[in-house]
C-alpha cells in the first residue's frame, strides 16, 4: 500500500471524485456568469465576493480561534481607503496598493489583538467595537481622506487592462476571493489552523502543548484583518466612492452575522451565509419599492419608529435572522448542511 | 546535575496554602509517583511546573536550568508534556488532528506556507504526511485505530484519557506529567493504562511524574513515592516503605478505598 498518499488524504482538498466535480461545475458557472446574467447581478455577485472574502477573514478569528471582533469594519475601511489613498496619493499600481492597504490593517489588526490576550468575551467586543468606531472617527478628521464628505476612487487599472464596468470587477474579483478562500481553507487544515483550533477548544491545553497564545491570537487579528483590509480595497472601487458612514458599526454587525448564519468553523458555512445576506441585503434597500408592503412598512415606520428607520430594515431583519439561528440553528447553514450531506456526498451518482 | 529537581516550592492563594515547601528530585527514567488526598495540592504542583500557575517561593530546576515562571509553551518546548484530570482535549478536532498538535512544535510550515504553496510534494503536504505518519505510529501503539477520524467529544471517558496521553507523547517528551491518568476508567482500561505507562518507560525511556489515587497502579508501578497532604511532603521513598508509613496509613490509605470508589 502506498502510505504516504493515504495520509495525504486526510487533508487533501479533493478527497472524492465527487468533490472534484462539484469543483468543476463551480468554477464553470462562475466562468459564464458574466455572459448570461444581466449586468445587475454581476453587481450583485461582485457584492457577494467582498463580504465573502471579509467573512472568511472573519471566521478564522471567530469560528476558528474563539476571538471576537465588533470591529471589522475599521479593517474594511483601512483597507479602502488605504488602497485609494495609496494610488492617488503614493502612485502605487493597484494590485501592490491592495496588498499594502491589507498589510495595514493587519498591523492594526495585531495591535488590536494585543489586548484581546487579557480580554475575553464581553470585554473584547467592547474593545474592538470602539476600535472600529474610533477608525471612522478618525478617517472623518483627516485632510488626506476626504473627511466626511469621503473620497472618489481613481480608475482601476492593472498593466494593460482597465477595469471599468462590473463585467470587468468580476474577473478580478472573482479569481481573489477563489485564492483567499483556498488560502483559508488550506490554514485551517495545517498547522496554523490546528493551533487556532485548539486555543478555541482548550486554551490551557494549547498552551501547554507549545502553543504560544501570544502569537496566535495575534495572528489570527492580524490575519483576519488582511482579509477585510482586502475586501475594503475591493469595495472602493466596486462603490467608486467611500465616505466613512460606509463603515458604521452596523457593518461589522452585518459581517459577523454572516459569518454566524453560515456557521462558525466551517469553511463553506461562512461562504453561503455571505451570499445569502449580502443578497438579501441588496434586496431590502429596495423593499421601499414593492407595492403595498413598501407603503406599509413606510407608515409603520413613521408612527412607531423614526422617519428613516425602513432605510434601515435590513439591520433589524438581520438581527432577527441571528436571534433565530443562536435560538434554533446554532451551527448555521453549515449545520442543516451537514444532516443532508449523507444525500449530497453521492448525489448525482 | 539532577535530572529534574522540586526546591522548596511554595504557592499560596490568598490565605490558602496550596502548597507549602515542596522538594524532590527526580532520575532520568524513574516513574515518580505523587499521592495524597483530595486537595493536597497535588494538580496545583503540577500547574506550577508547567507555568499555568506561578509559585510564590522555591525553584523547579530541569536539567539544571529553571523553568520557574517559564510561560507554558517554553515548557513544553524544553520537553515537558502532560495530561490532565479534567480532560482538556480539543473536542471539535478528530482524533488524529487532537494528537497532532502534540507536534506542534516540531512542525515548521507557517502560515504562508500553509496558505499557499500546497499540494503533496509542497513543503506544507510533506511535512503533514511525515507528522501524521509519526502520529499513525502512537495511535498504533495506544489502541485508538477505531477512533482515528472520530471527533474526540463524542468518544467514551476513557478512550479520552487515551488520547490525552497519546497528544503528550506526541511531543516526544523527556519528562511526562500524567495527572490521575486512571481516574474514572474501567478495570480493562486501567490495566491497559498501567501497561502503557511502564511502556513509556521502558522503551521511549520517557521519565514520568505520575498522579494518580488507585493505589494497585501506583504500588505496581512506580520506582519511588512521593506523599503529601495539605500541600506538605509526609514521606518520600519505594512503594514498599511508603506503605508501611504510619501517617500515611492514617493520612491516605486508610481513605483509599473511599477515594477509589469516588
Ligand atoms: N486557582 C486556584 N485558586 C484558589 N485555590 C486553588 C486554586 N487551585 C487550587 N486551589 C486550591 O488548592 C488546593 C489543592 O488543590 P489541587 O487541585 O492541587 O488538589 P489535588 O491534590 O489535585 O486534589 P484531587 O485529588 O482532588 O485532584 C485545594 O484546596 C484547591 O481548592
Ligand atoms: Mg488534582
Amino acid at each position: 500500500m502506498d502510505m504516504k498518499r493515504d495520509y495525504y488524504e486526510d487533508i487533501q482538498l479533493f478527497s472524492s471524485g465527487v468533490v472534484i466535480f462539484w469543483f468543476v461545475a463551480m468554477m464553470v458557472f462562475l466562468a459564464v456568469v458574466p455572459f448570461i446574467f444581466k449586468n445587475y447581478y454581476i453587481y450583485v455577485i461582485n457584492f457577494m465576493a467582498i463580504n465573502v472574502i471579509v467573512v472568511l477573514g472573519l471566521n478564522l478569528l471567530v469560528g476558528y480561534t474563539g476571538l471576537i471582533s465588533l470591529g471589522h469594519a475599521g479593517f474594511f475601511a483601512i483597507g479602502a481607503y488605504g488602497t485609494v489613498v495609496l494610488i492617488t496619493q503614493a502612485h502605487l499600481p493597484f494590485l501592490l496598493a491592495l496588498l499594502v492597504a491589507g498589510l495595514i490593517a493587519a498591523i492594526f489588526g495585531f495591535l488590536l489583538g494585543l489586548p484581546a490576550l487579557r480580554l475575553e468575551g464581553p470585554y473584547l467586543a467592547i474593545a474592538t467595537l470602539g476600535f472600529g468606531v474610533t477608525v471612522t472617527q478618525v478617517i472623518g478628521k483627516i485632510k488626506i481622506l476626504g473627511e466626511r464628505q469621503g473620497l472618489h476612487a481613481p480608475d482601476l487599472i492593472i498593466g494593460p487592462w482597465h477595469f471599468d464596468t462590473d463585467k470587468d470587477f468580476y474577473f478580478l474579483l472573482i479569481p481573489i476571493a477563489i485564492i483567499l478562500a483556498f488560502a483559508a481553507r488550506n490554514i485551517t487544515k495545517t498547522k496554523v489552523g490546528r493551533a487556532f483550533i485548539s486555543i478555541r477548544d482548550a486554551e490551557i491545553a494549547a498552551e501547554t502543548m507549545g502553543v504560544n497564545l501570544t502569537f496566535y491570537k495575534t495572528l489570527a487579528f492580524a490575519l483576519s484583518a488582511f482579509y477585510a483590509g482586502i475586501g475594503g480595497g475591493l469595495y472602493a472601487f466596486v462603490l467608486r466612492f467611500i465616505e466613512p458612514e460606509l463603515f458604521s458599526l452596523s457593518l461589522s454587525i452585518m459581517f459577523l452575522t454572516m459569518a454566524v448564519v453560515g456557521g462558525l468553523g466551517s469553511m463553506m458555512g461562512p461562504i453561503a451565509g455571505a451570499c445569502l445576506l449580502s443578497w438579501l441585503d441588496l434586496q431590502l434597500r429596495n423593499i421601499l419599492d414593492i407595492p403595498y408592503l413598501g407603503e406599509w412598512l413606510r407608515s409603520l415606520s413613521q408612527s412607531y419608529f423614526s422617519l428613516t428607520g425602513v432605510s434601515n430594515i435590513q439591520y433589524i431583519v438581520f438581527g432577527g435572522i441571528l436571534l433565530f439561528i443562536m435560538l434554533f440553528e446554532p451551527l448555521g447553514i453549515f449545520g442543516i448542511w451537514i444532516r443532508t450531506k449523507k444525500y449530497w456526498k453521492t448525489w448525482p451518482f | 546535575m539532577a535530572f529534574f529537581e522540586v526546591k522548596n516550592l511554595s504557592i499560596y492563594f490568598g490565605g490558602l496554602v496550596a502548597l507549602d515547601g515542596i522538594s524532590f528530585t527526580l532520575n532520568q527514567g524513574e516513574i515518580y509517583a505523587i499521592i495524597g488526598p483530595n486537595g493536597a495540592g497535588k494538580t496545583t504542583l503540577f500547574n506550577c511546573i508547567n507555568g499555568i500557575y506561578h509559585p510564590s517561593h522555591g525553584d523547579i530546576l530541569f536539567k539544571g536550568q529553571s523553568i520557574r515562571g517559564k510561560k507554558p509553551d517554553k515548557v513544553a518546548r524544553m520537553g515537558i508534556a502532560r495530561t490532565f484530570q479534567n480532560i482538556e482535549l480539543f473536542n471539535n478536532m478528530n482524533t488524529m488532528e487532537n494528537i497532532m498538535l502534540g507536534r506542534h512544535l516540531r512542525m515548521k510550515t507557517g502560515l504562508f506556507r500553509g496558505a499557499f504553496l500546497w499540494g503533496k510534494r509542497s513543503f506544507a503536504g510533506l511535512e503533514e504526511v511525515a507528522h501524521r505518519r509519526k502520529v499513525e505510529e502512537i495511535i498504533d501503539f495506544l489502541d485508538l485505530q477505531s477512533s482515528r477520524n472520530k471527533l474526540v467529544g463524542g468518544l467514551p471517558y476513557g478512550t479520552q484519557k487515551q488520547i490525552e496521553l497519546a497528544r503528550a507523547l506526541a511531543l516526544e517528551p523527556e519528562l511526562l506529567l500524567l495527572d490521575e491518568p486512571c481516574a474514572g476508567m474501567n478495570a480493562e482500561e486501567k490495566q491497559d493504562m498501567i501497561f502503557w505507562v511502564k511502556d513509556v518507560q521502558d522503551e521511549l525511556g520517557v521519565t514520568v511524574l505520575l498522579i494518580e489515587h488507585d493505589m494497585q497502579m501506583v504500588m505496581d508501578i512506580s520506582d519511588r513515592i512521593l506523599v503529601i497532604n495539605f500541600g506538605r511532603p509526609i514521606t518520600e521513598g519505594t512503594p514498599s516503605e511508603v506503605q508501611r508509613h504510619p501517617e500515611v496509613l492514617k493520612a491516605y490509605l486508610g481513605e483509599n478505598e473511599g477515594v477509589c470508589a469516588a
